[in-house]
């Protein structure tokens, strides 16, 4: 042992070596820089030309931006302001900001109420995108179309009312009678409603909206981005249960039906939606009287929702034709009636197939409201291309306006189209 | 069944409009509010301020009617219509007059059916080319490229002018005014052509205005001016007769400023008399006030004012009187006699 301790072993490792960091160029920014940017000779110059693309058109806009004049009254002082410098006149937007939002015949007093409107919307649409909120809350969802009209239109609180109460009764007589016979029951919610409406509507003084507690505004009153989304949800949330049933009638073995569904359906697909827009203004109003034309707000809702409604009609007839043949033979050896198989087997599987290309034509349809402008409705394009271009103080101010109307439509469209990754997500029940 | 019910329809669409047309100063009466149409936004002539009020040279001649016929120049429902929109909007009664820089044309007087009542402006077709191109003269366009709208007489107005001076020149086809400027100063085209009063606002809105030019020649003649609905004539009266009350104040001097003091009783000069009501009854052979057409002019001022106030020298649209002077001075206003 004393050898041992005279001549002691030069080195004894007590413990494992600590791991020593990876080589520079294999960790961190530097490994993910040379992975991603600069893996080979192709890519490299791709990277360095897109960096020379990014960096040049930074050049030019970022001092338009930052050097951007937000207080003028007219283009003119905004150059004045920059004295030749480059920079922005982003003044036009603060001057106009109402203008561009709500149109410029909103009365001003009243912007409160379409904000309420949008607030309760987002709380109307919550239950409707996100399952997992309690289901009671489509109470509140069912009532918000009157509730927003009420707000947004104003004038006695009546009209509204008599149109939910068409709406219950409607539906009270749909539960009592389509127990026995869909048809019964469809048909006699119809008369239902429309006998509720013509009574309440004979029912309500003329004179009725004049001491409103909320002034009645005409829809011609309406604009701005306001318009544009008060169309796009009026039209989606109408026309995906209409195209859903004439997904279904296309498909029916009811030769009547299905000849109805199919020519409507190849008809809307085959027209343009500027001409629809046109005969929805122009061609109605040599066919009524020029005082008891339908209104142009709800004559143009109708011409885009139908339009809407046959794409997506197209859309859902793909998702069900995607289903396997087996799925409806189980709904029926299970015994389940027409409505039923439907509603528990098939729809919930076709839907799910179908919600990007729904998605996609919302979105799409949802951009499209900016053609009203043609019709002379002042949507956020015409206020743009209209009043603000036209005035003396603003004619010549383009990319701030327009830019101001893409970045509006790009944060809502990309929003839907992030719910609805999230919602495809949410319902992937296949594991891959 | 379902046949005769449309039918049935239709002929009731039929009358009811017949109808309405067969009266249009009683219904704007009854109504308490003139329809009037005027262009979505045209700088100078027509456009919401950023209060919402519409103001314009067009919109000028809505309140003046109104006033007339209503005594009140903010009674006025403003209809915005396009290109495409304007002439059905009028023709079925959903607008009673149309004041939306609309060419007097034949066809459009003869077989659209309606009737121009006079003209509020006159302009024509002319050219702005861009000072360094070196040009003088649209007859040295030779092989330029030239902006236009689609679509529009000037189309056509452009195509025969140049195929008479036998030169030639390449079409850079637009849509929209707005569209014409960002594409004239992004250098698309050497040219852009339209109407004048149009290239005289576009031209105010450059950053340098200075440094393009309007070409002295004019190519076409572009009467602009109001017009109602066929068959209906003592209506296309009024509208008519208060153009021309306009024009004639600032013939006879009267004006906003004086016209208190005028219209409190009978001057010495007759046919002031007879505009103001003052004497005479030509406001009763109207079926209006005997001071409709001082009222009319209360509303914004006589035609100079309001040419004044919204297009003219002192405005950023900078337009002179040119063509739309008194005949007096060398233009082509005249008034019939209010006699």
């Amino acid at each position: 042992m004393a050898d041992q301790t005279t001549n002691p072993i030069a080195f004894v490792a007590d413990g494992t070596i600590p791991p020593s960091p990876p080589p520079a160029n294999q960790t961190g920014i530097v490994k993910w820089l040379r992975e991603n940017l600069f893996s080979g000779a192709t890519n490299t110059i791709l990277t360095v030309l897109s960096l020379l693309l990014i960096y040049v058109l930074l050049k030019n806009t970022l001092p338009w931006i930052m050097n951007g004049v937000w207080n003028a009254n007219s283009l003119a002082e905004c150059r004045e302001i920059l004295a030749g410098k480059t920079g922005a006149c982003f003044a036009v937007l603060t001057e106009r900001w109402p203008q561009l939002i709500y149109g410029f015949k909103y009365p001003t007093d009243a912007y409160w109420r379409p904000n309420l409107a949008f607030v309760l919307m987002l709380a109307a649409v919550a239950p409707v995108l996100f399952f997992d909120l309690p289901r009671k809350l489509l109470i509140f969802t069912a009532l918000y179309p009157f509730i927003a009209f009420w707000l947004i239109w104003g004038g006695t609180i009546l009209v509204p009312f008599v149109a939910l109460l068409g709406c219950v009764a409607a539906g009270a007589v749909f539960q009592k009678l389509g127990k026995n016979s869909f048809a019964a029951g469809f048909f006699g919610a119809i008369i239902v409603a429309l006998v509720v409406w013509k009574l309440g509507g004979a029912l309500i003084p003329e004179d009725a909206s004049e001491g409103a507690w909320l002034s009645a505004v005409p829809s011609r009153d309406l604009g701005g981005f306001m318009l544009n989304m008060m169309l796009g949800l009026a039209c989606v949330s109408l026309s995906v249960p209409l195209g859903i049933a004439l997904a279904l009638g296309r498909q029916s073995n009811m030769p009547l039906i299905k000849w109805v569904c199919v020519i409507f359906i190849e008809f809307i697909r085959g027209v343009p939606l500027i001409t629809l827009l046109f005969v929805a203004s122009v061609m109605l109003s040599y066919f009524f009287p020029p005082d008891s034309t339908v209104d142009l707000f709800l004559r143009v809702v109708i011409m885009i929702t139908m339009f809407s409604a046959a794409y997506i009609a197209e859309v859902i007839r793909g998702g069900l034709a995607a289903l396997p043949r087996g799925q409806y033979e189980a709904a029926d050896s299970l015994g389940l009636d027409y409505p039923q198989a439907m509603r528990l087997i098939i729809l919930p599987q076709a839907l799910k197939i179908s919600i990007p290309g729904i998605v996609n034509v919302a979105v799409g349809l949802f951009k499209d409201t900016t053609l009203v402008s043609v019709i002379s409705m002042f949507d956020l394009v015409g206020m743009i291309r209209g009043p603000i271009l036209a005035s003396t103080e603003w004619n010549g101010v383009y990319w701030e306006l327009l830019g101001f109307a893409a970045l509006l439509f790009f944060v809502v469209c990309y929003g839907i189209s992030q719910y609805s990754q999230w919602l495809e997500r949410r319902l992937a029940t296949d594991h891959h | 069944m379902k046949k005769s019910v449309i039918l049935g329809m239709a002929t009731i669409a039929g009358l009811a409009a017949g109808a309405a047309a067969a009266g249009t100063v009683d219904d704007v009466k009854a109504r308490g509010k003139l329809n009037c149409g005027v262009t979505t936004g045209l700088v100078g002539f027509a456009a919401p301020d950023a209060n919402g009020e519409w103001q314009g040279f067009d919109v000028s001649l809505c309140r003046a009617v109104a006033a007339a016929v209503l005594g009140d120049a903010s009674a006025v429902e403003f209809v915005p219509t396009t290109g495409k929109t304007r002439f059905t909007a009028l023709a079925s009664g959903e607008i009673d007059m149309l004041a939306r820089n609309t060419t007097w044309t034949f066809s459009r007087d003869v077989d659209l059916k309606f009737e121009f009542v006079g003209v509020n402006y006159y302009d024509g077709q002319g050219f702005m080319v861009p000072k360094a191109l070196g040009v003088s003269s649209a007859k040295e366009l030779d092989g330029a490229t030239v902006c236009i709208q689609t679509g529009t007489t000037t189309e056509l107005n452009l195509a025969d002018f140049f195929r008479s001076n036998n030169i030639s020149y390449e079409p850079v086809p637009i849509e929209t005014n707005a569209e014409a400027q960002q594409q004239y100063l992004a250098g698309a085209c050497d040219v852009y052509t339209t109407d004048a009063s149009g290239l005289a606002a576009t031209r105010a809105t450059f950053e340098n205005p200075g440094d393009h030019v309007l070409l002295p020649e004019i190519i076409s003649k572009e009467p602009l001016g109001p017009l109602v609905r066929h068959g209906d004539h003592e209506w296309g009266d009024v509208v008519r007769w208060t153009l021309n009350a306009l024009v004639s104040a600032e013939e006879l001097g009267v004006t906003s400023a004086n016209i208190d003091e005028l219209s409190a009783g009978a001057g010495d000069n007759p046919e002031v008399n007879r505009l103001l009501g003052t004497e005479g009854t030509l406001g009763e052979m109207l079926g209006l006030d005997a001071d409709w057409a001082a009222k009319a002019i209360k509303a914004g001022g006589n035609y100079g004012e309001v040419f004044a106030k919204n297009i003219g020298e002192e405005t950023p649209i900078g337009l002179a009187r040119g063509l739309n002077a008194q005949w007096t001075e060398g233009g082509l206003l005249y008034s019939p006699p209010f006699r």
